[in-house]
């Protein structure tokens, strides 16, 4: 069901805050011990404009295009969201919404069971 | 006894034809004699595998869906176990996953049909003809 109201509300200020709230909190509570060892440019607990990784645009590619069904036979699909060392890219960079990352996650291991994705690459 | 399976293996790829041909009707008398029904096989041919198996570089990949018991796919995966040829499987339960998706496809259906207004006709009455 919070898939179906965040499908309706994409284009809404509200879809975009409520992820945004999100991961605010989620920095605040680490916020505690990053700013001793963060990054200068980075989400250490530093609100206001010097995220350079979030982007407020990002939205859940699988509630914008109403894709339900995460395959793990879609390799195509499924590299979009592997880096090149073959590690799953982390929800803050692709901007998928948690249940999605969650199948998503479960796909791509099932794939990297079955050899069509590898466990490591280059990297 | 209505649990669907999709049980993908990966036979070396120096296989001829008619092996293949073999190792697939074996497994679906297998999967008849323990009472369920094949719903469907695939061959997707042979691929790259993404990582040494077995030190094989490519393989081909069988897709085989089944309905059955839990107890038919762990003969099957016995059986794939301790045949030469197959040198990977993974099978995955789909029965819970397509029940989410035809909750979800009907839901779709009943809002897509309740949301636009028809010009002169009865609105409930057609909701649950359509889901129906």
């Amino acid at each position: 069901m919070a898939e179906e109201t965040r499908a309706t509300a994409t284009l809404s200020s509200e879809a975009v805050a409520s992820p945004e709230r999100a991961e605010r909190a989620e920095r605040v509570e680490r916020g505690e011990r990053r700013p001793s060892r963060s990054s200068p440019a980075g989400p250490g607990g530093r609100e206001g404009g010097a995220r350079k990784f979030f982007r407020r645009k990002k939205v859940c590619k699988f509630c914008v295009e109403k894709i339900e069904a995460i395959n793990y036979k879609d390799v195509r699909l499924l590299q979009q969201f592997v880096a090149e060392s073959g590690k799953i890219v982390p929800r803050r960079l692709t901007g998928v919404c948690t249940p999605h990352q969650r199948r998503l996650s479960t796909a791509i291991k099932q794939a990297r069971n079955i050899a069509l994705l590898p466990f490591a690459g280059r990297a | 006894m209505n649990r669907t399976y999709e049980l993908m293996f990966i036979v070396r790829p120096d296989m001829p034809e008619e092996d293949q041909d073999k190792l697939i009707s074996t497994l679906e008398s297998a999967v008849t004699s323990f009472g369920g029904r094949v719903k469907s096989v695939e061959r997707m041919g042979k691929r790259r595998l993404a990582y040494t198996v077995r030190k094989f570089q490519d393989g081909i990949y069988v897709l085989l869906t089944a309905e059955g018991s839990g107890g038919l796919m762990h003969e099957l995966e016995r059986r794939l176990r301790v045949s030469e040829p197959v040198i990977k499987f993974l099978t995955v339960r789909i029965d819970e996953e397509q029940k989410r998706l035809d909750k979800i496809k009907a839901i779709r259906a009943a809002r897509r049909k309740t949301s636009s207004p028809p010009p002169a006709a009865e609105t409930p009455g057609e909701a649950p003809a359509a889901t129906a």
